[in-house]
Order: C-alpha cells, then structure tokens, then sequence
C-alpha cells in the first residue's frame, strides 16, 4: 500500500489479507481465504452469504475473540490484531444476565471497564428512556420481549464507547413486524450515535435497507466476492423497499448468492 | 415425465380402497377422561390426624394385651412420660444443640468449601484435568466408613462429628458446582471478553453468580446427609448428642428413650429442612428471575 495515500484517509477499520486456515489431522481447512476490507469512519456496512462464509470468523478475529492464521487487524490506522475489548460485539443471542435489571445488564460494558457503577446508571437511564426502554429499567429480562432484549443488548454494546460496532445478526430470531420496527430504530441509533457498523445477516433486504456497503461473501472457502454500495439517501424510508432501484439491487445480491450469471457490474447509479 | 406422475396416483388409489375394505373398522374405546375431585383441606388433615390417632391407639393397645412385646417395641405411653422425664430433667437440650451444632457447622463448611472448590475449576483446564480422578475417587469411597478413622484422628468432641458431616457433604457439592461451572454459557463468555473483561471479572460477575442456583439445589440433599454425618459421629463415640442418647438407650434396653431420642432428631430435622428451604428462597429470589 503506498504510505502517502493512507495518510490521507486512514480507515476506522481495516481487514489486511485476513485467512483463517484450519489443521484438523492433517487437512487443511480454508475457513476464510484472504480478505481485504476497509470501512470508512461513520460507516454501515454489511456483510451477507451463506451459512459457512466466514461471517463469523471475521468477527471474531475483529474482536480478538480468535488469533487469524495470517493478517492483521487496523483500528485508526493502529494494529489491534488479537486485542480483546477494542470494538463493541453484540452477538446473535442477547445474552442478558437474568439475576441483573435491564438498568445494570446494559452497564455492563461500562462496568467492566471500571466506569463507577453509579456513574454508569446516571449514563445509562437517559438512554433507555429515549431508546424504547422507559420504564422497564428495574426489570428483569425474562420479562421483556424479543424485540426489548435486543433493545437492551444493543444499548449495552453502544454504551461502552467503542466507535466499532459489530452486530452479528440481531434481529434474526425476530418475527417480521418486531424486525422491521427494530431496524427503523436502529437506523435511528446510527444517525445519533456516528458509530462505523459492521452489520451480519442472512437478510438481504435487511442489508440493504440498511447499509451505505453490501459485502456478498461465498463459502469454500470463505471470502469476499463483491463489493456493493447502496447510493439511497439516508433517512431512508420503509417504503424504499419496494422502489424498482432497490429491487434492482435486491436481485443483484441474490444472483451472487445464488451463484447464477451475474451482470458485470452492480446496478448503474440512479440516472438524475 | 408426465406419463409417471399420471400413473403414480392411479395406481395407488385401488391399492388404499381394497386394503381398507378388507379391514374392520377400528374400533372406538368409550371412556371418560377420569376427573379427581379433590376433598377439602379440613378433611385431608382430619383423616391425616385420624390415622395417626389410631396408629397409636392401636399400638398401645397391642402392648397391652401383649400382641406386641412392650420390651423391646416400648408403648406410647412409657414413650410420652419419658420424654416428659427427657426434657425436664435429661441433659435434652445439651444433647439436642450438641448435634445441631455439629450437623450445621458441617453442612457451612462442607457446602462453602465444596462449592469454592467446584467453582475453582474453571480458573484452569489443566488444574480441572487433574484433579478429575481425585475428586472421583473421593466420590466413591464409602465416607461413612471412615468415621472411626475420623474419630481417632479428631478426637472424640465436636470436632470430629463436624469432619464427619463436612466429608460427606464437600464432594457432592464440589460435583454440583463443577456442573455449575461447566453450564456457563460459552457466548456469555465470549461477550465478556469482547468487552474487555478480565478473568476475575468474568469469575465474579458470570461465573459465580451462575453457579449460585447449582449451589442453592444440593442444599436441602446437604442438610440431611451433614445429620446423617453427625449421628454416625456419635455412635461411634461421643460424650454428648442424640445420637449417643440413641446408642445408650439401645444398650441398655431403654427402647422408650430411643423411640424419644428419634422422635426429637425426626422433629430437629424437620426444622433444619424448614430452615434450608427457607433459605433456599432467601438466595432465589436473589438470583432467579
């Protein structure tokens, strides 16, 4: 890469040549073939492929959670490869502590990274009374719903301040109606928070809707087989979904996944 | 293609028509769906207390017209005057708070010290490795059988008896514990970490508060197996305690006095039960949601 080129623009994120290679008796397996990947601060990307792209590993080598066999991770320009606690993960479960209150699970993160426990819940109520929680704050998970917990998750992985985001399919165990509310909020979330988000989903509706990036992955090996932005203006509507230059791009990542005979490039730019 | 599809449904219409016409009809079972009406409170205790009230009138009775050898069965009349006898003038209390002490002070450290032991796995793969036989191994041996050897090296106070019932209630909660440690949810784990967490942290704040339901459940199985460890104690030496009542009332034929002794440790038991449920829903509510 040339030096002076990235000093103009460094990455919030940057994947360098990250695979994943596993020995088992001998056999190699290629869980992810060497992947490239830079995101721009502030921004929402996704990744969507099959089940066995990848999608997983990428996040865990992000988070530090998994050492990649080769690669490195940049946050800011800084290598942060196999550094735990640099980016903010909330995982497909919601994984909310059941003996703790809505309040103190989403200090969480806050918590554990010394931030006074007191401190911490005058930070946190705020944001549960103006992010769809008022009034559940002193109560226990097992009495929210679906869609509530995953309120809750992800206020805790926005509260510990990390400026990535990795959100690994949060709203696939949703009903529609829940998923689609869910996503309108979120995209609220992102215009007040600045966050950059990595976003991972089975849905390409749902990534599209909501990203300024759609990365289609393929499995075997796992890797990155194309880049799609989505040029729609932000604050999107629902209604954009069934716009023909959505629909357009909708069938464009399906043909990919498919693996059927694919246009040599994405949908033009909307013609003014 | 089409000629297959056409065929498949023709052919199996006539095979399902004859073997249904062969049949008979299956026949229908005509039986209600059996509905239990449950008497009033007031009429289960009545019969409760009815059949107790008879068991005894029907012992006494039996003693006295010698159907049943007073000598060695005792008769609930004896049985009650000696325990009026036991109470106001016998070493009762002594004996009662002697075993008490002993059962309760080894069901704390039997219980605390297992669960920390049982906890203290997840810490390490290769500790837990390790020490895996050794806490199977302990596991099996028969604890009770060691109680003369406990006596010997504990002497014959109170001590030994609290070894006693510690030995049998550390291994089970040690067992019940490491399952506790081991149920820990792995994603869980795996958010703490992403956050940034240390190992003391994800300890103090996931694993040991998981593990506190595993702990609350052997605590009732605790309470009894630390008395059934303290009496043991006793019978093998003692100077005080129900259990040393029992054995002396045995081995001088004062079958009243045992029936006495085992009538207060029943009652004693049933209160120690009382208490660990009490406490059970104490820590519950604490943790379970």
């Amino acid at each position: 890469m040339d030096a002076a080129e990235s000093n103009v623009t460094i990455p919030k994120l940057a994947i360098e040549n990250v695979s994943m290679v596993f020995d088992t008796n001998g056999q190699e397996f290629v869980a992810l073939a060497p992947v490239n990947l830079e995101v721009p601060a502030g921004r929402f990307i996704s990744l969507i492929g099959p089940s066995g792209c990848g999608k997983s590993t990428i996040f865990n080598i992000v988070a530090g959670l998994q050492a990649p066999t080769e690669g490195r991770i940049l946050i800011d320009g800084q290598d942060a490869t196999g550094l735990i606690g640099q980016v903010g993960y909330m995982l497909q479960k919601d994984l909310l502590l059941p003996w703790r209150t809505v309040l103190d699970n989403v200090i969480l993160g806050m918590e554990i990274r010394g931030t006074p426990t007191a401190e911490a819940r005058d930070r946190a109520m705020p944001m549960l009374q103006r992010y769809g929680l008022a009034g559940f704050e002193h109560s226990f998970p097992s009495k929210l719903s679906g869609g509530m917990r995953q309120r809750a998750a992800l206020l805790r992985t926005l509260l510990v301040d990390m400026d990535v985001v990795l959100l690994d399919e949060p709203f696939g165990a949703l009903d529609a109606q829940t998923k689609a509310k869910m996503q309108e909020w979120l995209l609220t979330l992102f215009s007040d928070f600045g966050r950059t988000v990595i976003f991972v989903t089975h849905d390409v509706e749902e990534a599209i809707f909501l990203s300024d990036d759609v990365y289609v992955m393929a499995s075997r090996p796992g890797r990155v087989i194309d880049k799609m932005p989505v040029d729609l203006p932000r604050p999107r509507d629902r209604s954009i979904v069934s716009t023909p230059r959505f629909v357009a791009m909708k069938k464009y990542c399906l043909d990919l996944l498919h693996g059927a005979a694919v246009p040599e490039t994405p949908p033009a730019p909307i013609a003014a | 293609m089409t000629s297959r599809t056409t065929t498949l449904p023709a052919n199996a219409m006539p095979m399902g028509n004859t073997t249904s016409n062969k049949s008979p009809p299956p026949k229908r079972i005509a039986r209600r769906l059996p509905v239990q009406r449950l008497w009033p409170m007031w009429a289960i205790a009545a019969t409760q207390a009815g059949i107790l009230v008879a068991f005894v009138a029907l012992w006494e009775i039996a003693a006295n017209t010698g159907l049943v050898d007073p000598f060695f069965w005792s008769k609930p009349s004896a049985i009650w005057s000696t325990m009026i006898t036991f109470f106001s003038q016998g070493d009762a209390f002594t004996d009662i708070a002697y075993t008490f002490r002993s059962t309760i002070l080894g069901f704390i450290i039997g219980t605390s010290v297992g669960a920390l032991l049982g906890m203290s796995f997840w810490w390490s793969r290769n500790y837990a490795l390790i020490m895996q036989p050794y806490i199977i191994c302990l596991e099996s041996i028969p604890k009770l059988a060691l109680a003369p050897l406990i006596i010997l090296v504990f002497g014959m106070g109170l001590s030994s008896k609290v070894a006693i019932a510690t030995a049998l209630t550390l291994i089970v909660s040690t067992l019940t514990a490491y399952s506790g440690v081991q149920a820990v949810d792995k994603d869980q784990e795996k958010l703490f970490y992403s956050l940034g967490a240390s190992r003391w942290q994800i300890f103090t704040k996931l694993v040991a508060p998981s593990c506190v339901p595993w702990i609350i459940s052997i605590l009732r199985v605790n309470i009894g197996l630390a008395l059934t460890g303290s009496i043991v104690g006793e019978f093998v030496s003692s100077q005080h305690g129900l259990g040393r009542t029992i054995l002396y009332a045995g081995s001088t034929y004062e079958i009243a006095l045992v029936w006495v002794a085992v009538i207060v440790l029943s009652a004693l038991s049933i209160v120690m039960y009382i208490g660990v449920t009490w406490l059970e829903k104490f820590l519950r509510k604490g943790v379970v949601h």
